[in-house]
């Protein structure tokens, strides 16, 4: 009996400061339990994470192999064009969807016609001062990295599912989150990959 | 009164926040919306007039119990409105919680007027008890104006309000997979043209804490800080925060106790 006493104090002793933070944790998950509602379409379960969410939500990056799970999970994720064609679309109109930062929010009323924001975080066209900066500058994208079937399959990737190549990556999953359909990102691709796109035409 | 500055397009506001001259279709359009902005400004920021309606409100008598909230305490002793938000958020022994300006003044509401919080907590913003809100929040940041950030973080309860509001910063969720750390955590960045303070730093907090709540000229309102982070939640794509709710206190203590030090400039005046 004494011994099984002892050890568990001891077992309670070790790991006082993990049991402090699983208690801070908890204690964190029923304040954003209790602080969020549905509003029209944005449902209150917006607020339970993905597992790579949570693993992404911290001030330190997870590890190198925490990273590589996450990329390797997500990269199953991505749809690649039912019909084989990635340059059916037309880069007027990937123009608008990347223009456009509609979408989504508890003001929307529905979740389709939604926009990408790519012009939130990228430079794209040689054109538009009117860029972020939180992503690097995609202007002469297609000029740059070509229009050879491996830059046109990552290009497709990054824009389907950003984190099966940069696990924590700041931009959105725009295929596997539903937040772009198959036929908007293939005018996204025309707008990064076309020659006569102002991405790639002065 | 508070809708007089509708006509300001954002055309208008895009070119002078970028100061970039942005295209010359909209420097055209907008040179004589820019003029008849400068001479708004010239009278003064536009908030001048919640903050008078606030300083009314403030004196007089209303609620079941028909009181007044001059003998409101805002955490520097009763009636005491100079300096008072500077200082804000706290810990109040007298509720046993850490309260920002706004759910300290629904705290005085309720207690000094008999105004039910739910008034406020259900209410839209800028109608009704929310609009009352707004002009006392005008007024009494306005009465900070100047004065250094000075968050008291000796109370263990703002310690833990600090851990869990730097959780909250970190926490992504929902489809577009945001966190606040996404647009507020690097230097030097922005989105469009608009500049994004790094809130992990004393510099960029105290410009971005220290400077609402403001008066937002693209849509001709005063907007509290509650209204601001609701509207950064709601292009986060996450669910919406309750009003006053803890979350909503916990980043405030975040953000201020790193603004320490530095210099409140409130109303801020915002595009
Ligand atoms: C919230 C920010 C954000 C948004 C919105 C965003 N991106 Fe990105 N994007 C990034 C960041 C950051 C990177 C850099 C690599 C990384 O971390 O994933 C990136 C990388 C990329 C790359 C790869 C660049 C390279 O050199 O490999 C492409 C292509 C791209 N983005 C396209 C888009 C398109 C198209 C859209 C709109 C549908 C978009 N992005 C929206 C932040 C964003
Ligand atoms: C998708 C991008 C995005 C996210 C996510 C975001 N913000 Fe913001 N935030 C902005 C932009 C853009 C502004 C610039 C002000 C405006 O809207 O005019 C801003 C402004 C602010 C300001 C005022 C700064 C100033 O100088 O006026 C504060 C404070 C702030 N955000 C806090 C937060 C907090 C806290 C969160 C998380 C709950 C958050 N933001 C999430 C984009 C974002």
């Amino acid at each position: 009996m004494k011994k099984i006493g002892i050890i568990a104090a001891l077992v309670v002793a070790s790991s006082g400061a993990f049991a402090a933070d699983e208690a801070l944790y908890t204690e964190f998950k029923e304040m954003m339990d209790r602080s969020f509602k549905t509003t029209g379409i944005a449902a209150k379960h917006r607020m339970y994470q993905l597992d790579f969410q949570k693993e992404c939500s911290s001030e330190k990056s997870p590890s190198a192999k925490a990273l590589k799970a996450i990329e390797a999970d997500q990269l199953k994720t991505i749809r690649y064009p039912a019909d084989g064609k990635y340059s059916s679309g037309n880069w007027k109109e990937g123009e608008k969807i990347a223009l456009s930062g509609r979408g989504l929010t508890w003001t929307d009323p529905t979740p389709d016609n939604n926009g990408g924001g790519c012009y939130n975080c990228h430079q794209m066209s040689h054109k538009e001062i009117s860029y972020g900066t939180i992503g690097p500058s995609l202007a002469d994208w297609g000029n740059i990295r070509g229009s050879g079937a491996d830059n046109v399959k990552y290009t497709w990737g990054k824009i389907y599912n950003a984190k099966a190549f940069n696990g924590c990556s700041n931009m959105p999953r725009n295929g596997d989150s539903g937040i772009l359909t198959e036929q908007q990102m293939k005018h996204l691709m025309a707008y990064l990959l076309d020659p006569e796109s102002p991405v790639n035409k002065k | 009164m508070r809708q007089g500055n509708k006509y300001l397009t954002l055309a208008t506001l895009l070119a002078m926040a970028g100061g970039m001259g942005s295209t010359a279709a909209l420097a055209d359009k907008s040179t004589d919306e820019i003029a008849k902005y400068r001479q708004m400004i010239a009278d003064g920021n536009p908030s001048e007039l919640s903050a008078a309606q606030g300083e009314e409100l403030w004196k007089t008598k209303r609620g079941p119990k028909n009181a007044s909230l001059e003998q409101c305490d805002l955490g520097l002793g009763a009636g005491i409105v100079k300096g008072a938000s500077a200082q804000l958020p706290r810990f109040f022994k007298d509720t046993g919680k850490v309260q920002d300006l706004e759910t300290r003044l629904m705290t005085c509401m309720e207690t000094l007027q008999g105004i039910d919080p739910k008034t406020v907590v259900n209410e839209k913003w800028l109608k009704g008890e929310r609009d009352t809100m707004a002009s006392l929040v005008a007024y009494i940041v306005t009465e900070s104006n100047g004065e250094k950030i000075n968050i008291d973080m000796k109370p263990a309860e703002m310690k833990k309000m600090y851990e869990l509001g730097k959780m909250a910063f970190y926490y992504r969720s929902g489809p577009m997979d945001f966190a606040c750390s996404t647009c507020h955590a690097d230097t030097n960045k922005r989105i469009r043209l608009q500049d994004l303070p790094d809130l992990r730093s004393q510099k960029g907090a105290a410009a971005g804490w220290g400077s609402w709540p403001a008066y937002r000229v693209s849509s001709g309102q005063f907007w509290t800080m509650q209204h601001r982070l609701n509207d950064c939640y709601r292009q986060q794509r996450t669910a919406e925060p309750i009003y006053g709710s803890d979350v909503t206190i916990a980043l405030s203590v975040y953000m201020a106790s790193t603004a320490n030090g530095g210099t409140v400039l409130t109303p801020g005046l915002k595009r």
